[in-house]
């Protein structure tokens, strides 16, 4: 974990309420796709922890919706302002287990972390099938930046404006062709995932923070394997390991 | 050269900063950000005989200047925290730390107090009598002051380390109950624990927190605790460890002038996980810009009339 003060790059809506934040500074802390950040706000006593989507030596860049006082405040910030900002928090995704064909499943800001992953993945020669699902097409984010890195996109949305009508479950039974799965989404759609899947996985959770880096044990959860903190030892768990 | 020693029941510190118990874990998350051999101490993770999950989450809610937890005492138990973390704690620190111990009968206190006693990496036993989140114990024995002395009569028969009884601010007079487990042998007085507060969301229209109620802890919470630590310090004539919000060197002077002998720092650490050593490295300039010499002459300078 890093302590560091990034500058804003850029901070643009992709949908009404999904913005894309590029930041620079120190990267050095981040070391996997599926871990997070935590910003400081001012005029907010929490920090607020947020999805690595991908980063490089100088920049990290972060999607994020708008669902409350806080990322509203963040929709806002202009280019040039510095944020106070914990890097390499959390797990992150374990690639080596990926396989040849993983599946990468991503539900509305669960997308984000998927990016990084795809990308890292196709480095290594595997070829990531990822499903995408939103609840309607105006939702829609990202797709054309998996098909730019090479990966085949699938999407769902509720209303069937978009891709496949119903949700990523609907995709994953009609594939069967697949080595192992990595996801990120609401819960009940994990839960989905993990019913539906054929392989092991990884699936990345979420929880109230209250620090973000493992010190307060305000986001515990009881695991096959004991007890873990979401923000230290996960966010990331695997399948076999999670208690519904 | 400013002097920032201060001593508590014998112990001497380097500096009055000490991370406060459920804000540090058992140290090593911090221990890789900085030496954490710079503190005066730390108050380790509240333990209990058995070991605790806690509360069923979410167990935090952010308030303005400060949050909301109720984390619940969740802990290994005292068996695994003597076998297990304390070896881990002595890796990265070498001072002696402040163990905080937890109970929800007396005979648990004074079960866990008698198994950390045997602890020499135990400078200090720091009985909380405050826990806001669990039920049936914790607080319950913090809220009246035959309780508290009652408590503090089973932790003293058992150890012949220093003992400072942890309050609760939930209670109408603080300085009775510091009273009664002074005259029940306390060796000194912690203070404050988390203020009983709570969040409704608005778009669920429940409480944001599992348990419905939770410990208000943060800067908001920095005048109350002043106070209190203020009115006990003046109503006995033990050590006072002061806490509450404190979150700037200037506050630990602001603590240590309303009596406190040394300061604990809590939910501060959760924002800013260097806070402690900013503190400690600030202090002795605020020191000379207040004209302090010597931090230990400025205890409960306040009170001076």
């Amino acid at each position: 974990m890093n302590q560091s003060i990034f500058t804003i790059k850029s901070n643009q809506h992709l949908t009404d309420s999904v913005l894309k934040m590029v930041m620079a500074g120190d990267t050095s802390a981040i070391t996997t796709p599926g871990q997070f950040i935590n910003i400081k706000l001012d005029g907010f006593f929490l920090r607020r922890p947020i999805s690595v989507c991908d980063y490089d030596e100088k920049t990290v860049t972060i999607l994020y919706k708008v669902v409350g006082k806080g990322t509203h405040c963040l929709s806002t910030l202009p280019t040039g302002m510095p944020l106070d900002v914990l890097t390499g928090l959390g797990n992150g995704y374990d690639i080596e287990k990926s396989g040849q064909t993983p599946l990468l499943i991503g539900g509305g800001v669960g997308v984000p972390p998927m990016y990084r992953l795809a990308k890292d993945l196709i480095k290594q020669k595997k070829k990531p099938i990822v499903i995408l699902g939103f609840r309607t097409k105006k939702e829609e984010f990202y797709a054309n930046e998996f098909r730019e890195l090479g990966a085949v996109v699938h999407i769902a949305t509720e209303d069937g404006s978009l891709g496949t009508k119903g949700f990523v479950t609907d995709i994953i039974k009609s594939l069967s062709d697949y080595s192992y799965f990595y996801a990120c989404g609401p819960e009940a759609m994990l839960k989905a995932v993990s019913d539906t899947t054929i392989t092991s996985g990884q699936l990345s959770f979420e929880e109230r923070m209250g620090c973000g880096f493992g010190a307060c044990m305000g986001c515990s959860c009881k695991t096959k394997y004991g007890t873990k903190r979401i923000c230290k030892d996960g966010p990331v768990l695997e399948k076999e390991e999670i208690i519904w | 050269m400013v002097n920032t020693k201060v001593t508590l029941s014998g112990l001497t510190l380097d500096n009055p900063i000490i991370p406060a118990s459920g804000t540090f874990g058992y140290g090593y998350e911090f221990a890789e950000l900085y030496d954490i051999n710079i503190l005066g101490s730390f108050s380790f993770k509240g333990t209990t005989k058995e070991p605790r999950f806690g509360n069923p989450t979410p167990r935090i809610a952010e308030c303005t200047a400060g949050l909301i937890n109720a984390v619940g005492l969740q802990n290994p138990g005292i068996e695994k925290v003597i076998a297990e973390e304390l070896p881990k704690m002595k890796q990265c620190f070498h001072k002696p730390v402040i163990a905080n111990i937890s109970g929800f009968s007396i005979e648990e206190y004074a079960y866990c107090c008698e198994k950390i006693d045997k602890e020499e990496q135990v400078g200090i036993i720091e009985v909380n009598v405050s826990c806001p989140n669990v039920h049936h114990g914790g607080m319950a024995f913090g809220t009246s002051p035959e309780a508290a002395a009652e408590v503090t009569r089973a932790v003293k028969a058992v150890t012949t380390k220093p003992v400072y009884m942890k309050l609760s601010p939930n209670v109408t007079d603080i300085a009775a109950v510091a009273k009664a487990c002074e005259e029940a042998g306390a060796d000194g007085i912690s203070l404050i624990n988390t203020i009983m507060g709570m969040r409704i969301d608005l778009k669920t229209k429940r409480p944001v927190v599992a348990n419905k109620m939770g410990g208000f802890s943060g800067s908001a919470i920095f005048p109350v605790a002043l106070r209190m630590v203020y009115e006990v310090s003046k109503a006995v004539n033990i050590p006072v460890i002061g806490m509450g919000g404190v979150s700037s060197a200037e506050d630990v002077l602001e603590m240590m002038l309303a009596g406190a002998t040394a300061v604990q720092i809590g939910a501060a650490n959760l924002v800013d996980p260097f806070i402690c050593k900013k503190i400690i490295e600030e202090l002795p300039d605020v020191m000379n810009r207040y004209n302090i010499e010597d931090l230990k002459t400025i205890i409960g300078g306040a009170h001076n009339e």
